[in-house]
């Protein structure tokens, strides 16, 4: 059944671990520089002295932002470092010195005792052999008596170990023929084909959807219980970390500042870094009814660090103690283990309590936000398509399909309202948006803007219409051009409508201290500028023109966690004060419960449910909406034990097939459940969207959901 | 975030030069590509081959008493000389103000008709590039023909209509025919870059077609264009002297380099001085422009090969 009970996973878990004995692996002071010449420093510490330990069969889960050091820590103990990496310390496997070994003897270790699972399977696996060569080769590499045919059926074993349906027929496939989440399995596939005793996964469902980041996450834990191994698992992601991990390490700024039992870092954090990313992250549980706390600053540049903690500058319970030295990571006080530490000279004042985590980072008040009632939609999408035709042949072109990109949707925004476009990717969340802004006739229905049909309009009312609706952009970096300035970028759309120049100079000023950034910055370029402050001048850039709406593509993903929270708190501040409607469109159900009013979730170009947030949130109706909020990782531990996930079968079909019937059905959990007679219906007729209780859901059974739980 | 950034066409924003410029305000990225050039030793040699052959041509012949065409029938053929100090040709021509005269019409065709064919390339690559659809197909079919045209042929028979328009005529033909390899490469540039957030931001605000392509499309190509530009100097001199030597180009009592070579290639190896001096005018000058264009190239990008020397 696609139902698992983790609860008792967990449990099975805890008993098999050995904590006695020397450690599988452990790591000494260890540090790993990169030259650069082109920094001030001209070295980047990229990793600066760290110790840590993992068990047989332990799970621990490594946490950090971008440029933490987390991922360059692990390549270490793999030996997989670039040569111009100087690495000073020890990293001791089983015993056995790593640091200062051959490339040769670190081979006949790597993927027999060492395996490794990067984030990005497409480039992991070699795209000019099929992936039964590539597992064969490496048990082979391991085991040369191994026969051709034993080797053979022991890949069609793995293969069926992490879930590759006719894995026979799949051995002769090429890593291009499988879906991302198929290739990150057969990366697991191989990373145990050698019953290895320790797997590093570094990020490895990052660049996946939830739905198959939850299968991927299930198919690692399954692996760790058939070869015993211990999992190192590099992540940013709090809520994995919650879900897997039975330690967690927390690294910042090349070192680990935290260390200690999942239960003791969630809910007991020691170091205020950690109680800060905590607070800064959107719970989908929770968001919505507090804000978030945001984790001001940037992390600090790793070739130049100044003396003292490297957290100083961010840190709202800094004292002047913190700017002499780096805290050591000492053990915290009154811990049971002896792994429990934290880097912060604070630490025993907030585990005492004398010094609460709700004081260091204090919630913003919510905010009381009026909404206009039963006014004229801002937005209206009726029945909305777009297909792109599929050609073959460079010479004759012949159209060969369509990819029905968009295939019938409609929805409404109201003025002062967050609607939320969810879905995974390739469900036609973006064309959409993109479709409604080009302002333009659709290929077939209708889209009005303020209660204008924009197919009717003249390209003078048009460019009058661009002033009212307004975008931004998932990566700032990408969305504004790198040779204007500041100033240039967030006057660009004044241009346009002819704003006097002596206006646009005070306009911009206004922007910029309206999204939190000093207007005396407005002459610089924006590569000086960090992430989450490129996205603010995103930000100012489309509302100079004073829209009332809103288009917001994924604007926080491309950012780190503890920068989301600002940006997030930003667009609910702006919402409140310009009184805008937004569309946001995000894959980040976490993010989406925290701004959304309304909600419609995509699924292969349709919606299939709309209406509420808060209560579809609270009981979703449709199969695929359930189990897209089961998938969403919570970062809290004790939560994450007892929930039931409902894990889908397979990936997202291609949107070229043809569909008669629902287009769900062969992914639907609540499908498997029903009878016969019922489950030809889901084949033979196209459920509508329909009135399910408050919400609208495109399913024929709504009132059968509960037969699933999540 | 990451410690380098490098926009879309490989350009090291963070290189050692921003410390420097940090101090004395904001360094634009004009800037920083002048900043690296400034270091670059090609930069200067090429400036100063280029500059002074120029300031040579223009102003030399007012320190220098013969005139080109006037026929010293006393010294003809005769070698290098305290009075004519190049020598003089097989008619008593003087070998050095022919030269001076000769650059000068090359040089104006070559600076003027290379920048003209990138120019070209530019707007009409960008505008099938980013149009896309219909636009597209057109410019593409006629940029297929052009390339199929044999350009010499036409250019040969062209050129005896021409008379006294011949060196306007020659710049017009040189970049007319110049600019399709180029025009292909910006097309590619400006199809991928149409797909980039920044241009498709800038078409959601309402920024019209011909806007975006002034204002985000071409100067996203700039260093191609540069660079296409220095070289282009190279090649439309090179085809000037190509046409004047076989006789098609400049026609006399004009000079350029071209007749020049090709007067006097008979006497290449009885009275080289008639020969060699216009053939080193020559390969300085392209020698000067061909190292400006790859300092260019260095300071606009740094991950080409030359830069790490």
């Amino acid at each position: 059944m696609t139902e698992l009970d983790t609860t008792t996973e967990q449990g099975a878990r805890r008993v098999t671990r050995n904590t006695s004995g020397v450690p599988l692996l452990q790591v000494d002071n260890l540090s790993v520089d990169f030259p650069a010449p082109h920094q001030p420093g001209g070295v980047v510490h990229a990793v600066r002295g760290i110790s840590y330990q993992v068990h047989e069969g332990e799970f621990l889960g490594i946490v950090g932002e971008s440029g933490s050091g987390k991922s360059v820590s692990s390549m270490g103990v793999i030996g997989l470092l670039p040569s111009s990496a100087r690495v000073r310390g020890s990293i001791k496997f089983r015993g056995e010195e790593l640091v200062g070994k051959s490339d040769a003897s670190m081979s006949s270790l790597r993927g027999r005792e060492i395996a490794m699972i990067f984030q990005d399977p497409l480039s992991a696996l070699t795209p000019v052999y099929n992936i039964g060569w590539q597992l064969t080769e490496g048990l082979k590499l391991h085991d040369r008596g191994l026969t051709d045919r034993a080797a053979q059926a022991r890949a069609v074993e793995l293969l069926r170990i992490v879930g590759i349906p006719s894995p026979e027929r799949r051995l002769l496939s090429f890593p291009h023929e499988f879906s991302g989440g198929m290739r990150q399995r057969v990366m697991i596939a191989i990373a145990i084909a050698n019953d290895p005793n320790l797997i590093i996964a570094d990020e490895p469902t990052t660049a996946l959807d939830v739905t198959i980041q939850a299968q991927i996450l299930e198919v690692l834990q399954k692996a760790r219980e058939i070869t015993g191994a211990a999992v190192v698992l590099i992540t940013h992601d709090l809520g994995v970390v919650a879900g897997n991990a039975d330690r967690v390490a927390v690294m910042y700024a090349g070192k680990l500042v935290e260390t200690g039992g999942v239960d003791d870092i969630f809910y007991h954090p020691a170091m205020p870094y950690t109680a800060g990313l905590l607070r800064s992250v959107p719970n989908m549980q929770t968001a919505g009814n507090q804000r978030l706390v945001p984790l001001e600053g940037n992390p600090p540049s790793l070739s130049n660090l100044p003396p003292g903690c490297p957290f100083e500058p961010r840190c709202p319970a800094a004292i002047d103690a913190c700017r002499t030295a780096e805290p050591e990571l000492l053990p915290v006080a009154g811990a049971d283990t002896a792994d429990r530490a934290a880097a912060c000279i604070r630490s025993d004042e907030i585990v005492s309590g004398r010094l609460p985590v709700s004081e260091i980072f204090p919630r913003p008040e919510a905010q009381e936000i009026k909404r206009s009632r039963g006014a004229e939609p801002v937005i209206k999408v009726h029945d909305l398509v777009k297909h792109f035709p599929l050609t073959k042949g460079a010479v004759f072109r012949r159209r060969v399909g369509t990819v029905k990109a968009v295939d019938g949707v409609s929805f409404e925004l109201a003025p002062g309202e967050v609607l939320g476009l969810v879905g995974e990717s390739g469900c036609g969340k973006s064309t959409t948006v993109m479709e409604i802004l080009e302002l333009a006739k659709p290929q077939s229905g209708a889209v009005e803007i303020n209660g204008v049909d924009v197919s009717e309009l003249s390209n003078k009312d048009r460019l009058a219409l661009r002033k009212e609706i307004q975008v931004v952009f998932q990566d700032p970096m990408a969305a504004i051009d790198p040779r204007f300035t500041v100033r240039d970028i967030v006057a660009e759309p004044m241009r346009v409508h002819n704003v006097p120049e002596r206006q646009q100079s005070h306009k911009v000023a206004e922007m910029l201290e309206l999204v939190g950034l000093d207007p005396a910055t407005a002459s610089r370029y924006p590569h000086e500028f960090s992430g989450g402050q490129r996205q603010r001048i995103e930000i100012a850039r489309a509302l100079t023109t004073d829209p009332k709406i809103l288009v917001l593509d994924e604007p926080v993903s491309a950012l780190d966690v503890s920068i989301q929270a600002g940006v997030i708190n930003l667009l609910e501040d702006l919402r409140e004060r310009l009184s805008l409607s937004y569309l946001f469109v995000a894959h980040d159900l976490a993010v989406v419960r925290q701004v959304a009013d309304k909600l419609a979730v995509m699924y292969l170009g349709r919606i299939v449910e709309y209406g509420e947030a808060a209560k579809i949130f609270a009981e979703p109706k449709h199969p695929y909406t359930k189990a897209l909020m089961s998938a969403v990782p919570i970062p809290d531990p004790e939560v994450e034990r007892n929930r039931r996930r409902i894990l889908l079968e397979g990936d997202l079909p291609s949107p070229v097939e043809d569909f008669v019937g629902c287009r769900f059905a062969g992914r639907c959990p609540l499908y498997l459940q029903l009878g016969e007679e019922q489950q030809k219906r889901c084949h033979a007729e196209d459920p509508q969207l329909h009135d399910a209780g408050g919400t609208s859901a495109a399913c024929h059974y709504t009132d059968q959901h509960r037969l699933i739980s999540g | 975030m990451t410690t380098q950034q490098v926009d879309e066409l490989g350009i090291d924003l963070t290189g050692p030069e921003q410390a420097t410029t940090e101090r004395g305000g904001h360094a634009s990225r004009g800037m920083l590509v002048w900043l690296r050039m400034r270091k670059s030793p090609r930069f200067w040699i090429g400036i100063g081959i280029v500059g002074l052959m120029a300031l040579w041509a223009i102003f030399g012949p007012l320190f220098y008493p013969w005139k080109p065409n006037v026929q010293d029938l006393f010294n003809t053929g005769s070698p290098p000389s305290a009075d004519h100090w190049l020598g003089t040709d097989a008619v008593g021509n003087d070998m050095y103000a022919l030269v001076m005269a000769g650059l000068r019409t090359s040089l104006i065709i070559g600076l003027i008709a290379g920048p003209a064919a990138t120019l070209i390339a530019a707007i009409v690559g960008s505008l099938a590039g980013y149009l896309g659809g219909r636009v597209d197909a057109v410019i593409s079919w006629f940029i297929n023909l052009m390339l199929v045209i044999p350009s010499f042929f036409i250019l040969i028979m062209i050129t005896p209509v021409l008379n006294h328009l011949i060196i306007p005529g020659l710049i017009f033909f040189i970049a007319g025919f110049g600019w399709m390899v180029m025009g292909q490469v910006v097309r590619g540039q400006a199809r991928s870059l149409r797909q980039r957030d920044f241009v498709r931001a800038a078409r959601y605000m309402g920024i019209g077609t011909f806007e975006i392509i002034r204002r985000h499309i071409i100067p996203s190509m700039a260093s191609l264009l540069i660079i296409d530009a220095t070289l282009g100097v190279v090649g439309a001199v090179l085809s000037e002297t190509a046409l004047s030597y076989f006789g098609f180009g400049i026609q006399p009592p004009r000079t350029s380099i071209g007749t020049l070579l090709a007067d006097n290639t008979q006497a290449a190896t009885t009275q080289p001085w008639m020969f060699l001096s216009p053939a080193i005018v020559l390969v300085v000058l392209l020698f000067g422009v061909s190292l400006i264009g790859e300092a260019l190239r260095d300071a606009l990008d740094p991950t080409s090969g030359a830069a790490r020397d």
